[in-house]
């Protein structure tokens, strides 16, 4: 007979099955029992998760119910008002790391992106809750399969190329901001960006660039990436300045020391 | 020839105070007295091909390597150009993504081209005879008996011609070649014509609707949304005739501001509920003024940075231009689209002296 065996008719021998008993039943229904259908669309889970994202991280700057907050009594603000900007610029600011602001200075520059896929559409979901805004596009919306690059050129030159450069390479504004390169923006990024104006850009509506043209020009950024420069080295596409430097030191380097070569004796 | 016109007439400068007792002289023309001996040309330095014969065997396979380097590119150039489809892509360190056979036919002429200049040029610099000759320096006033001969020659010529003996001809070409100068001092006329009120007008006119660049789809007042900027035209623009020059001048820049946001009257007034078109067109020298900030609601021009405050009736803050930019009166029509109100009130763009006159 086993110590076990030996032991079967203990008083406490009862509680141990009870407990074996709802163990078993509790994993057995953790791990069999169907889970609840999770949709796509938020929930008031995700406003609600959201908006403790949001109290923790972002409304020391932006308002506990981001309405806004001053900076001083001089009329500079820390942060603006959320109110109607819309799932889009959160996913925007929030995905590409420029929120929350690494540091104060005239813009807020890409950085580390400092929370998850999840956490940024909870955060997304309350700021959207606040008032109706620009949405998150659609992965369809979002992307440059069927977009017209050529017809997107022609949208980006009007529109774009002042700021960005004629090749999103990127480009200067006043006190320190700039228009960043486009060189590894994501497609959903882009039309984001386009939706909703952030920082110093200015918005393009639905109504100024359809979504149509969107594509179009997400078509066209993402061209430009892929194809190779036929006139050899790019020099990132920024345009005299770059070429200048070349030419004038190694170009020209190269001549000066052909002539100093054609001028010197042979041994 | 002469001898220095100071001092002695024996040729010894030893009188003069200060200069060496056995001071050399050298014949010149100059007055001034000769303190240093002509050292004359430095001695003739033999390179290695002349003296050593290995040297030389080694410089003509030098000079053989470099020509074959351009016969190389060359054939690489040929090669390239039947051989590889323009279209292949191709990875080249330090140039990036590139197309092969841009690189390929760029590579084999230069190097085609280079190698043979610097093969010859080694071949100048190691083999060929470079002892130092001198060139006489003749004189260019050509003999007297030339000079008589060549006047005798046109002399002859003239006579011989008949045009003196002939005035019917000595007339006709006297007209065809005067009149033959007549078309190209005509043709200076196509220096002009003379802009007249074209600086100053541009195709903007009342009622006109406001159009999106490039689709030139019209603008509905509530589609501009603060913070937006529509690149702006005048309906009908790609259906003139002189469309590049007409866009240069009517290129327009749509935005929305907060009315509270609007300091000046005027601004208000010739906008739309805070809805507000500037010419593009830089008051300095012409530049596309597009980038608008959104935020601090500057229009900044990239090509020398004039920045305008669109808040104040796009006075210039910083920078080159002088005048702010003119303000396109703008208003609804009956549908709700964006229209003119009636043409810009002054001329747009850069500075001209005719301006405000004309």
């Amino acid at each position: 007979m086993t110590a076990l065996a030996a032991r079967r008719r203990h008083p406490l021998a009862l509680v141990l099955l009870i407990a074996l008993g709802l163990l078993a039943t509790g994993a057995a229904y953790s791990a069999l029992a169907p889970k609840a259908a999770s949709a796509a669309t938020t929930s008031t889970q995700d406003i609600a998760a959201g908006k403790k994202l949001f109290l923790a991280n972002c409304a020391s700057c932006h308002g506990l119910n981001a309405q806004g907050a001053p900076a001083d009594n001089r009329g500079n603000i820390a942060g603006p008002s959320l109110i109607g900007v819309g799932a889009a610029s959160v996913d925007f600011q929030v995905g590409t790391g420029r929120m929350p602001m690494a540091e104060p200075g005239p813009q807020a520059p890409q950085a580390v992106v400092r929370f998850d896929d999840k956490e940024t559409a909870q955060l997304a979901a309350y700021v959207a809750s606040l008032a109706p805004g620009p949405q998150i596009p659609t992965a369809e919306e979002a992307s440059g399969e069927g977009g017209d690059a050529a017809k997107g050129g022609e949208i980006f030159r009007v529109n774009c190329a002042m700021c960005h450069n004629y090749a999103g390479a990127g480009g200067a504004l006043t006190r320190g901001k700039y228009a960043p390169a486009l060189d590894n923006t994501s497609p959903k990024h882009i039309y984001e960006a386009m939706a909703t104006g952030p920082q110093s850009m200015p918005v393009f509506n639905d109504k100024n660039i359809t979504p149509e043209n969107k594509k179009d020009v997400i078509a066209f950024i993402e061209a430009s990436r892929e194809l190779p420069h036929a006139g050899g080295s790019s020099l990132g596409n920024l345009g005299p300045v770059p070429e200048g430097l070349f030419t004038w030191i190694v170009g020209i380097g190269a001549l000066i020391g052909c002539s100093v070569w054609l001028g010197s004796k042979a041994a | 020839m002469s001898q220095t016109q100071h001092g002695s007439t024996d040729g010894t400068l030893a009188q003069r105070p200060g200069l060496p007792e056995h001071a050399p002289q050298i014949e010149g023309t100059t007055a001034a007295p000769t303190l240093f001996e002509n050292p004359g040309l430095p001695p003739h330095v033999h390179r290695l091909a002349d003296t050593d014969p290995k040297a030389a065997k080694r410089a003509e396979r030098q000079v053989a390597a470099l020509f074959t380097l351009s016969i190389l590119g060359t054939l690489v150039f040929l090669v390239s150009y039947f051989a590889v489809d323009p279209q292949t892509p191709v990875y080249i360190p330090l140039i990036g993504r590139t197309l092969l056979q841009n690189f390929l036919l760029g590579l084999g002429m230069g190097c085609g081209i280079f190698f043979i200049g610097i093969g010859a040029v080694h071949w100048a610099k190691t083999l060929m005879p470079d002892e130092e000759v001198v060139e006489e320096r003749h004189y260019l006033r050509s003999t007297a008996a030339d000079r008589d001969g060549a006047v005798q020659a046109l002399q002859q010529g003239g006579e011989e011609s008949g045009i003196g003996r002939r005035p019917l001809i000595k007339a006709t070409a006297a007209g065809a070649l005067g009149l033959f100068g007549l078309p190209f001092i005509v043709a200076l006329r196509d220096l002009g014509p003379l802009p007249g009120d074209r600086l100053s007008r541009t195709m903007w006119k009342a009622g006109m609707r406001l159009v999106s660049d490039p689709e030139y789809g019209p603008i509905r007042a509530e589609d501009v949304t603060i913070g937006s900027v529509f690149h702006v035209m005048p309906e009908g623009i790609d259906k003139v005739h002189d469309k590049l020059e007409q866009k240069a001048k009517a290129a327009v820049l749509l935005m929305r501001l907060d009315p509270a946001d609007i300091k000046s009257t005027k601004q208000k007034a010739w906008g739309y509920q805070g809805i507000v078109a500037y010419s593009k067109i830089c008051t300095h020298v012409g530049c596309p003024v597009g980038l608008y900030e959104q935020q601090t609601h500057h229009l900044l021009c990239p090509c020398h940075q004039s920045t305008f405050d669109v808040t104040e009736d796009c006075k210039v803050i910083f920078g080159p231009a002088h005048r702010p930019l003119p303000q396109l009166p703008i208003t609804v029509d009956t549908e709700g689209y964006l229209v003119a109100s009636s043409p810009f009130h002054e001329a747009v763009g850069p500075s001209f002296p005719e301006r405000g006159h004309r």
